[in-house]
């Protein structure tokens, strides 16, 4: 009986039981380690990383694992160990500029200062299957070449050159209605709508990269189209700093690999802004490019209150967007519903059943006067 | 690296605690106020009751006792979960019956008996904004409460009035705190509205996926909304419990078999135990529910 007055406890401590047991599997299959899943399994570690928004790949892994490899709910065992964490501080801008690139590409420039480095991507792969990677052959080496120690500027930069592309906003201050405000944190602080556009980024960061990509890909078949262009897409390690107060100079606590996207979009103009080409940006840890570029498409349609465009589509609708984009709580909501509701269902039963016998009752009276004719 | 992580009594950190006590104050100052607050991925899924363990854990202390109960029961699965959960984190007594309890966190039901001074009743509330299903947007209900612009849920009501000949609104059935916030009382049943009105227990109200916490003081008026000539009332049932003979009480209904055999028992399972205690017998007592499977 699913509704159990009684013996609630043993069926759960049962349950789980079963669960560890059917995670672990048939027992003469060796048991997943956490270096197999980080080494051999990095884009969903990557993900786990991102949506969880934490950087820890073992950590990630072994939420993999315990999570047997459902990713929303690897993420979502992420996210409640982050929260447990004490805040120390806020490290400063990571620059990008000066990354240590793996794959960098630009959809706008056959060539440019730094070059395209095409790097670890499916892209060109033909999507046949491998039997060979089923019987674990050996995988020769990858070419290398030395490092390039000059700096890659960033595309977007070349671009503003020319003042074509609106200017970047620098500073980790923002200014607001000709107030400075302080760089929000939604970990920290309630969201409340209407977002400024440092909120909407660190929400979409850790948005759920499904629902991101079909709102981005909604934008490119014409629900509030933002004619992009990928200007720059980088994958690489970025250092991180902390200015420590103490010291009076900043450290380093490592380095952390990123996803830069920046698109640029045409714009024709409106009453708040000159022609010119928009920004629209996506930032994710670890290699995850999908995401990054729809984190940059739903950006540039969440802009639109800014740049004065009509809202006309779903993607452009900060509410809708930002609070249906995380997925541990959708996950959460969503899966409330097998929680037991028979006292609210109750109380609907016993209404509905009254108004039935209520139109019953009216159908018979209606009926009355036809019978006698 | 350390896969060992130690957590802070009752989970949460103190810096988030004193957070939370912050908005609840506030929401205590401010009666039928949805104040926002920062809430914090907990280890149970968003809906299943993290506004209201956030509450608990905020102001639960050691020497407090316990009690969770959902949809009325103490041994409803979540309600286990999460008393398990502040035994393990905050190794707090816990208890099933309500008069012990200085805590109560629920789900769905008030208890049948009366709270009294010094209790706290914990609500897990899935969509604390009663204007949330005629208007979709926080900006614009937030505009709603501040001019107090309660019209569109007075025709909603007419509405159903109009429509169904009553109010259709069965349960998170909306009131009137203090004269002066409309409020969503969280998907309890409207038989337990009259209950929150002029309690003499604190009522702390915590949804964690929306980011909100209320609150109604001890001895503050909750005014179910109504017509002068549409009254307010709450569900009647024809039968008493058949465990324990209790009339006037919340039932729910049990089906026994697949031809419309069905019984009502209380969905107060603590209330319902201590009456039959008290040698109350129902028609169908002396089998348990297990038996009557």
């Amino acid at each position: 009986m699913y509704v159990a007055v009684k013996g609630g406890e043993a069926a759960i401590a049962n349950a789980h039981k079963l669960l560890a047991d059917r995670r672990r599997g048939d027992r003469t299959v060796p048991a997943l380690r956490i270096d197999q899943i980080v080494q051999q399994l990095g884009l969903a570690v990557d993900r786990a990383m991102g949506e969880g928004s934490l950087y820890d790949r073992e950590l990630a892994a072994l939420a993999i694992i315990q999570a047997r490899g459902d990713l929303i709910e690897a993420i979502f065992l992420v996210r409640a160990y982050r929260t447990t964490l004490p805040r120390f501080g806020y490290s400063n801008p990571i620059e990008t500029e000066k990354m240590r690139i793996e794959r960098r590409i630009s959809a706008t420039y056959k060539d440019l200062p730094g070059g395209q480095l095409l790097g670890p991507t499916f892209d060109y792969t033909h999507r046949l299957l491998d039997p060979a990677l089923a019987e674990g052959q050996d995988i020769p080496a990858p070419e290398t070449r030395p490092g390039d120690e000059s700096v890659a500027p960033r595309v977007m930069d070349l671009l503003a050159g020319e003042g074509l592309v609106e200017p970047d906003r620098h500073n980790d201050e923002q200014e607001i209605n000709g107030f400075q405000r302080e760089i929000g944190d939604l970990t920290r602080e309630p969201l409340q709508f209407p977002l400024e556009r440092d909120l909407r980024l660190q929400a979409l960061a850790r948005g759920d990269e499904g629902f991101l990509l079909a709102l981005g890909y909604s934008t490119q078949r014409g629900y509030a189209r933002s004619h992009p262009f990928a200007a720059e897409i980088r994958i690489g390690e970025v250092e991180v700093e902390l200015d420590v107060p103490e010291l009076g100079f900043a450290v380093s606590p490592g380095r952390i690999q990123v996803t830069e996207c920046q698109m640029v979009n045409q714009f024709k103009g409106s009453a708040k802004a000159p022609p010119q080409f928009t920004r629209s940006y996506g930032l994710v840890f670890g290699q995850a490019e999908r995401k990054a570029m729809a984190m940059a498409l739903c950006d540039r349609a969440l802009r639109a209150r800014e740049l004065g465009e009509d809202i006309t589509a779903a993607a452009q609708d900060e509410e809708f967007v930002i609070s249906h984009s995380d997925n541990v709580q959708a996950t959460g909501f969503v899966e409330h519903l097998k929680l037991p509701h028979y006292v609210d269902f109750q109380a609907e039963l016993d209404l509905v059943r009254r108004m039935r016998a209520e139109h019953a009752a009216q159908a018979a009276d209606q009926s009355y006067p036809e019978a006698a004719e | 690296m350390s896969f060992a992580p130690i957590y802070n009594f009752a989970y949460l950190d103190e810096q988030t605690k004193r957070m939370i006590r912050r908005a609840i104050l506030k929401a205590i100052a401010i009666p039928g106020y949805q104040v926002p607050f920062a809430s914090r991925e907990m280890p149970m899924p968003f809906g299943w009751g993290t506004g209201g363990v956030q509450v608990t854990a905020a102001i639960i202390g050691p020497e407090d006792v316990l009690k969770v109960i959902d949809q009325g029961a103490d041994d409803t699965t979540n309600a286990v979960s999460i008393r398990a959960f502040f035994a393990k984190v905050a190794k707090v007594a816990t208890t099933t019956h309500t008069a012990e309890a200085k805590i109560i966190q629920t789900r769905h039901r008030i208890p049948e008996k009366t709270l009294g001074e010094g209790q706290v009743l914990v609500y897990q509330v899935p969509i604390p904004e009663p204007l949330r299903f005629l208007e979709p947007r926080e900006t614009e209900t937030r505009k709603m409460h501040a001019l107090q612009e309660y019209g569109l849920m007075h025709v909603k009501l007419y509405e159903d009035i109009a429509k169904h000949g009553r109010i259709a609104t069965t349960y998170a059935y909306p009131v009137k705190v203090e004269g002066r916030y409309v409020m969503d009382p969280s998907p309890t049943p409207k038989f337990d509205n009259p209950k929150m009105h002029m309690s003499e227990a604190l009522q702390l109200f915590g949804a964690g996926r929306e980011k909100r916490i209320y609150a109604v003081p001890p001895h503050t008026a909750v005014v179910s909304l109504d017509f002068e000539d549409h009254p307010f009332e709450i569900q009647h049932f024809i039968e008493p419990c058949a465990l324990c003979a209790a009339t006037g009480v919340y039932l729910d209904e049990v089906i026994l078999d697949d031809h419309g055999g069905h019984m009502f028992v209380c969905s107060d399972t603590d209330n319902c135990e201590e009456r039959r205690d008290a040698g109350h017998r129902g028609k169908l007592a002396g089998h348990s529910l297990e038996a009557a499977e």
